[in-house]
């Protein structure tokens, strides 16, 4: 019963500050992540730990809770980050200057997707983690790459 | 000899390991003690004060109207807010200052809140950055436990006005 107390503990830290893995519901992300549509859904690994200090790059595929729903989280890709101009797509705004502390976000399958064109720029603190490969179905484990659709952004913020 | 050591050390590591994994679950699930500091929640929380969160509402999304809560900051994950829940989604906030003529409101989002400091002469919140989504809620504070002379379950709102009355 003593085992118990060590590894519940252990268990939910690890679960909540390390990774996990969920499923993925929805074609917002088509075709990278459920391309077969509600047929198979895929199950991601999401890595906590990288986004622990909240850093995220341009074309990293990322899970966050949703700005209009808390009960709900959403997996979209990462297309500006602060001080970034986007270039929207329906968005009330042409053009948005991405403010300080937030990112934008959008699926793959524009037209299908719940995001930042509907919702705005949101705040990093809503970040969940960074979802880095796909575990199953078998045929398609595969490390999710951060690839950013070249056409996306306008203006890239100076590095310093 | 060595063997002991590293048996030590690791039994140590061990240790560690579960009393923060322990800790971690303590403060995301249930709550934990906190000092607050700035000056925008006086006279209800003074800078430098302590007290105690609870994370239990939030995960019962039972935040309410008149709650203090301490957030994320909209601008910076890194650092927190501790501010009061003035209205939450589908209420209608007043916009304009007291001293505008023509009065101006906004209704407050889906999935969001507008939070406001006690001390509205002296507070960076909604009135400047907008209403926050409710995923940034960390925990709602509702006990100070120092100073002394204060300890208690903490008032309500001095600034009763701001809240809406649909």
């Amino acid at each position: 019963c003593k085992g118990f107390f060590v590894a519940v503990p252990v268990a939910v830290t690890f679960l909540d500050r390390v990774a996990c893995v969920a499923r993925v519901e929805g074609a917002s992300m088509q075709p990278s992540l459920n391309p077969g549509g509600s047929q198979s859904s895929d199950v991601v690994l999401l890595n906590h730990w990288k986004v622990r200090n909240f850093e995220v790059q341009r074309g990293d595929i990322v899970s966050l809770v949703s700005p209009k729903n808390p009960e709900q989280k959403i997996i979209k890709r990462v297309i500006a980050l602060e001080g970034d101009i986007v270039k929207t797509i329906g968005h009330k705004n042409r053009y948005v200057k991405v403010p300080r502390g937030h990112i934008w976000v959008e699926g793959d399958h524009h037209g299908h997707s719940f995001d930042s064109n509907s919702f705005g720029p949101v705040s990093l603190g809503l970040l969940h983690a960074h979802a880095t490969h796909i575990l199953w179905p078998p045929e398609r484990w595969q490390k999710l790459e951060s690839v950013l659709p070249p056409e996306r952004l306008l203006v890239q913020r100076e590095e310093e | 000899m060595l063997r002991g050591v590293l048996g030590k050390t690791f039994r140590l590591i061990g240790y560690t390991i579960q009393y923060g994994c322990i800790a971690h679950c303590a403060f995301e699930y249930v709550g934990g003690v906190l000092m607050c500091s700035g000056p925008s929640m006086e006279p209800t929380i003074q800078n430098s004060d302590i007290v105690f969160a609870e994370n239990l509402s939030r995960h019962f999304y039972g935040i309410q109207r008149g709650d203090i809560v301490i957030a994320k900051s909209p601008s910076d994950p890194k650092s927190n807010i501790c501010k009061r829940v003035i209205g939450l989604e589908g209420d209608k906030i007043v916009t304009n200052s007291p001293s505008d003529f023509f009065k101006s409101h906004s209704y407050v989002p889906t999935g969001h809140v507008w939070l406001e400091g006690d001390n509205l002469q002296n507070s960076t919140d909604s009135r400047y950055y907008g209403p926050i989504p409710y995923g940034l809620i960390r925990g709602r504070i509702f006990f100070k436990i120092w100073p002394l002379s204060d300890f208690g379950f903490l008032r309500d709102s001095p600034n009763g006005h701001r809240f809406s009355d649909d």
